[in-house]
């Protein structure tokens, strides 16, 4: 009997090809953009996962914060580095504490070699950055402690930096100039690829101490601070150490509002979770919309579709069908054509993601997971069937007399 | 002779608004087996209503219908349409095929709401296709077809369930004079078969090659006779 009412349903669905094809493109649409979206997004969670990987759970970053409230005032908060040298001075259980001073200005094309400009992003960092970020030079060396001590004018540059401004394969010894002052290139990390479409090895990194010359010896410079707790066990007491510190140095009350963060690999990867989450959720409600407009655009069809087909609902009764079955084989139709539009979706929305993925340079490949098909699919057939009810108990309420003399 | 249909004070009563209006006034009546019936009466007369209930595509108000013995004025909507399915036979003045359907499709689809698997639908579907003469055009649509065959085909789907009783309402009022007796030789085949028959017509010609016509005025039989000309 399902067998009779399934191909009943298919036949009158492909009688009206044109119709049933216009009727699944509000489910089409509303599967394939959930789709589209869920997949370029797990693709990204699935890539940066990988990159926080890298960066140790050992590992906190001390990072200016201001309250929106007090950036309207026009007063941002910094790190600066006298809070370096209280945190290397008198907290204990930690190790390579390491500045990052991003030089203001760099990316506007501050570096030059012989005509050619790079916009690489400059950073004053010392000798234990590699072993916080994990990544290492493949040629000649990182910078070392007594680069930092002595102030050495010497860059360690990332391997687009190399190809930007045209230095030769082994660029040892050469001299770029960074910002009106020359340096000489020391070495060239491993290439790390891309993220969110940006170069990570976009970067040129000088000593900490030649970074803050670099700009003006008296200006206490916002800079970020990472370090490493000794023992991963002590990771918590190790952070409220540093906070009660910078809180007691800033004179920052029980009740007042820190002008920092200091936060996890861990921390950080949840910020970006719930940044995901955020976005998947208003997606989602947008989604959610669309579905019901194409489920009321299903209704609509189906009701039609009754109208249309009165007469072969009048002939069918009066030949023995019963309420039941009227009812499931417009209800199955609905159901069908939900599915269908659900599938059509998930295909047309995984290309979308693919093809969006594959444009935008460096992004990670689209990934649907098998959670969304199934729940595309569950949602579609719920839509079928919502949607699908009142036309089916409308068809198979009515009366075998009239429903034979429609015209 | 056993009685296939069995009418007792069968009253039909509509309400139009806080008006009643009975179309059927206690109406008796008794069909026997491989009777060739005509029932014939001016529009307004209750013939419609009449051949709804003996169809059992509606309900008296009043009275009692045995159907084969069965009292079907009692019974509910699931049960009506499984008598329909399996004791009567359907065949309209306007054919009711469905149009996409091929003419064996037609044919079969009564057998689905009696849960017949498929091969053995068509098969026993090309039977009743053979019986009027059409196993030819099995694969033809309606639209393929004549007015004529059309209708044999509608014959041939009232008779693939084997029903105790075909009923005809109006059977050649889309027919020429031509088609229309090749379709009544039909009906005398098949009551010559042993088929019971109930036509509704408001065609002399056609009620005068029935054996029995029944002539219904305001709801009550005004005659009922036997035809011995056309014996």
């Amino acid at each position: 009997m399902i067998v009779d009412i399934l191909r009943s349903a298919s036949q009158s669905i492909r009688a009206n090809l044109m119709r049933s094809a216009l009727t699944c493109l509000g489910i089409i649409v509303g599967v394939a953009s959930t789709i589209a979206v869920v997949s370029v997004i797990e693709g990204l969670k699935a890539n940066i996962g990988e990159q926080f990987e890298s960066m140790g759970s050992n590992a906190l970053t001390v990072q200016a914060y201001t309250p929106i409230k007090q950036a309207m005032t026009g007063r941002f908060a910094r790190i600066d580095h006298t809070d370096l040298q209280l945190i290397e001075d008198r907290v204990e259980g930690i190790i390579d504490v390491t500045p990052i001073l991003y030089l203001p200005g760099s990316r506007n094309g501050g570096t030059k070699y012989k005509g050619n400009i790079s916009t690489a992003t400059v950073l004053g960092t010392s000798a234990s950055y590699i072993r916080l970020d994990n990544w290492f030079p493949e040629i000649g060396r990182f910078i070392l402690p007594q680069d930092d001590q002595t102030r050495r004018r010497i860059a360690v540059i990332g391997s687009k930096v190399r190809e930007d401004l045209e230095l030769p394969e082994d660029p040892r010894g050469e001299y770029i100039q960074i910002m009106g002052e020359w340096f000489k290139v020391a070495g060239v990390m491993e290439e790390r690829g891309e993220l969110f479409g940006f170069s990570q090895d976009d970067l040129i990194m000088m000593p900490y101490s030649a970074a803050r010359s670099l700009n003006g010896r008296g200006r206490l410079l916002n800079i970020e601070i990472r370090f490493k707790a000794e023992n991963i066990e002590e990771l918590n007491q190790v952070k409220q150490r540093v906070e009660r510190l910078l809180r007691k140095k800033r004179g920052i009350g029980e009740n007042d509002v820190d002008d920092f963060k200091v936060q996890t690999a861990d921390q950080l990867l949840d910020n970006f979770s719930s940044f995901t989450t955020s976005v998947t959720l208003v997606l989602g409600g947008i989604v959610a919309i669309s579905l019901l407009v194409g489920g009321i655009g299903i209704m609509n069809i189906m009701l039609v579709s009754v109208t249309e087909r009165t007469r072969e609902i009048g002939i069918n009764k009066a030949l023995g069908a019963t309420r039941q079955f009227i009812m499931m084989q417009f209800l199955i139709e609905a159901v069908i054509l939900c599915l269908m539009g659900g599938m059509i979706g998930i295909l047309a929305g995984y290309g979308l993601g693919a093809g969006v993925a594959a444009m935008l340079p460096g992004f990670p490949p689209a990934s649907v997971p098998l959670w969304t098909i199934g729940l595309a699919l569950g949602f579609s057939a719920t839509v079928g069937i919502v949607f699908g009810i009142a036309p089916a108990a409308k068809a198979a309420g009515l009366n075998p007399i009239d429903a034979l003399r429609y015209e | 002779m056993s009685q296939v249909i069995k009418l007792e004070a069968i009253g039909k009563r509509y309400l139009m608004g806080d008006q009643a209006v009975d179309v059927l006034n206690g109406l008796d009546l008794i069909v026997n087996t491989n009777e060739f019936v005509a029932l014939t009466g001016p529009s307004g007369s209750g013939k419609s209503t009449l051949m709804n209930i003996l169809g059992c595509l509606d309900k008296p108000t009043a009275g009692q219908y045995l159907l084969s013995g069965e009292d079907v004025s009692q019974f509910d909507e699931n049960r009506l349409a499984q008598v329909r399915n399996q004791h009567i036979g359907f065949i309209f003045q306007s054919f009711n095929l469905m149009p996409r359907m091929t003419a064996l499709d037609n044919v079969a689809q009564p057998l689905i709401f009696s849960g017949i698997p498929l091969k053995e639908r068509k098969r026993r579907a090309l039977e009743a296709l053979k019986h009027v003469e059409l196993d030819d055009r099995a694969d033809h649509i309606p639209a393929q077809l004549s007015g004529g065959q059309r209708q044999r085909v509608a014959i041939a789907r009232a008779l693939v369930t084997k029903p105790d009783i075909l009923l005809a309402d109006e059977p050649t009022g889309n027919l020429d004079s031509k088609t229309t007796d090749a379709i009544m030789n039909l009906f005398e085949a098949l009551h010559q078969e042993g088929q019971t028959i109930v036509i509704v017509t408001h065609e002399s010609e056609i009620a005068g090659r029935c054996k029995r016509v029944i002539d219904l005025r305001d709801g009550v039989i005004a005659s009922d006779s036997f035809n011995e000309v056309s014996a």
